[in-house]
């Protein structure tokens, strides 16, 4: 009984996670193009995608190294660029923290925007998951894009300079984050979090080394529990 | 052209300060229960950063980098009307695309 129900929510993570390929696809063609275009060998960006696994993180490093910028900068950056995984870390701790520890670390590795994003929408809705439920719906969710990102990042290498001139592939990452986000704004806290967000992110812009995107993550999460407070305070005054 | 010998540097340390930021609380943190402000905050974690990611890149997408880009600016703001509008990720992203693709192709 266990192990069924294990395996389909395995399957349905699958399922749900198949989209994704979609988003991860030009993601990994576009960091292997770039790469390549970089001076990276074909072993060079397999080993840096398979490491790393995380687009935004990755060509904020790419693009880093190509201006020659220090490589403690690149560092800062680059990690900087993917301090939010640590927020999805602590995200679904309450979910799957009684996991056994080499899951959590294996979970820990492939903990990427769409799984994370995928399963914690999962876990709020469906509060009666038990736990090796949810660890199966997480690996499912991350199987197919993971795959994708290796074998994506393969082709775009393998592809390199040969891309015909003309295609915005430079914009599919705005593209795919706008598609991902847009569905999550669910309440008025959430609105305020992502424009808040954004107003701050606009006024960082001259801060170096990405810190401008931390500063104003915190603001919009600020926002967004604030205004989450004020409205169950208004609630419980009405009742 | 990169260095081979930073670029491994690069390569391995992002990999294991990546793998570290991911292992943070589900490594260390484990079950102990989170205080509920802390909680409330989550919650707004993926609305926060991922619009404060994208906010600058499609604010100064012209090839210049000093502003947005016509097409660009277009097909961020269909992708996110769409995508509110039907709640379907991929029916938004197909529609950010096209609009992209097809702006570029006319007017690029």
């Amino acid at each position: 009984m266990t192990s069924t129900t294990t395996k389909s929510a395995y399957w349905t993570g699958v399922r749900d996670g198949a989209p994704f390929i979609l988003v991860a696809a030009p993601f990994a063609v576009l960091f292997g193009v770039i790469a390549t275009e970089a001076g990276l060998n074909l072993f060079e960006v397999m080993s840096f995608s398979f490491v790393v696994i995380a687009g935004a993180a990755q060509f904020t490093a790419l693009e880093l190294m190509i201006k020659e910028a220090p490589t403690v900068v690149v560092l800062i950056s680059a990690l900087a660029v993917n301090l939010r995984v640590a927020m999805y870390s602590a995200a679904l701790t309450p979910y799957l923290g009684k996991a056994p520890l080499w899951q959590r670390a294996l979970i820990s590795y492939m903990l990427v925007d769409q799984s994370y994003a995928l399963s914690h929408a999962k876990f709020e809705d469906k509060p009666k998951m038990t736990v090796p439920m949810r660890t199966a719906y997480f690996f499912g969710t991350c199987t197919l894009v993971i795959i994708a990102w290796f074998i994506f990042s393969f082709l775009g290498a393998a592809l390199g300079t040969q891309l015909p001139a003309g295609i915005p592939i430079d914009f599919a990452l705005p593209i795919a984050f706008l598609s991902m986000i847009a569905p999550m704004i669910r309440s008025l806290p959430h609105l305020v979090a992502a424009i808040v967000a954004i107003i701050v992110s606009l006024i960082c812009i001259p801060i170096p080394y990405s810190l401008g995107l931390i500063i104003a993550g915190l603001a919009g999460m600020t926002a967004g529990s604030q205004v989450e407070v004020w409205m169950t305070k208004k609630q419980g005054a009405a009742h | 052209m990169i260095d081979t010998g930073t670029l491994w540097i690069v390569i391995f340390t992002l990999g294991i300060g990546s793998f570290l930021l991911r292992f943070s609380f589900l490594g260390w943190v484990g079950d102990r229960p989170m205080p509920a402000w802390a909680l409330r905050y989550l919650r707004y974690t993926a609305v926060a950063i991922i619009p404060a990611l994208i906010a600058p890149i499609v604010a100064l997408s012209n090839e210049a980098g000093t502003g947005p880009e016509p097409i660009r600016l277009i097909a961020a703001i269909v992708t996110f009307g769409v995508g509110i509008a039907t709640r379907n990720v991929i029916i938004a992203i197909f529609a950010g695309a096209f609009t992209l693709g097809f702006g570029v192709f006319l007017f690029g």
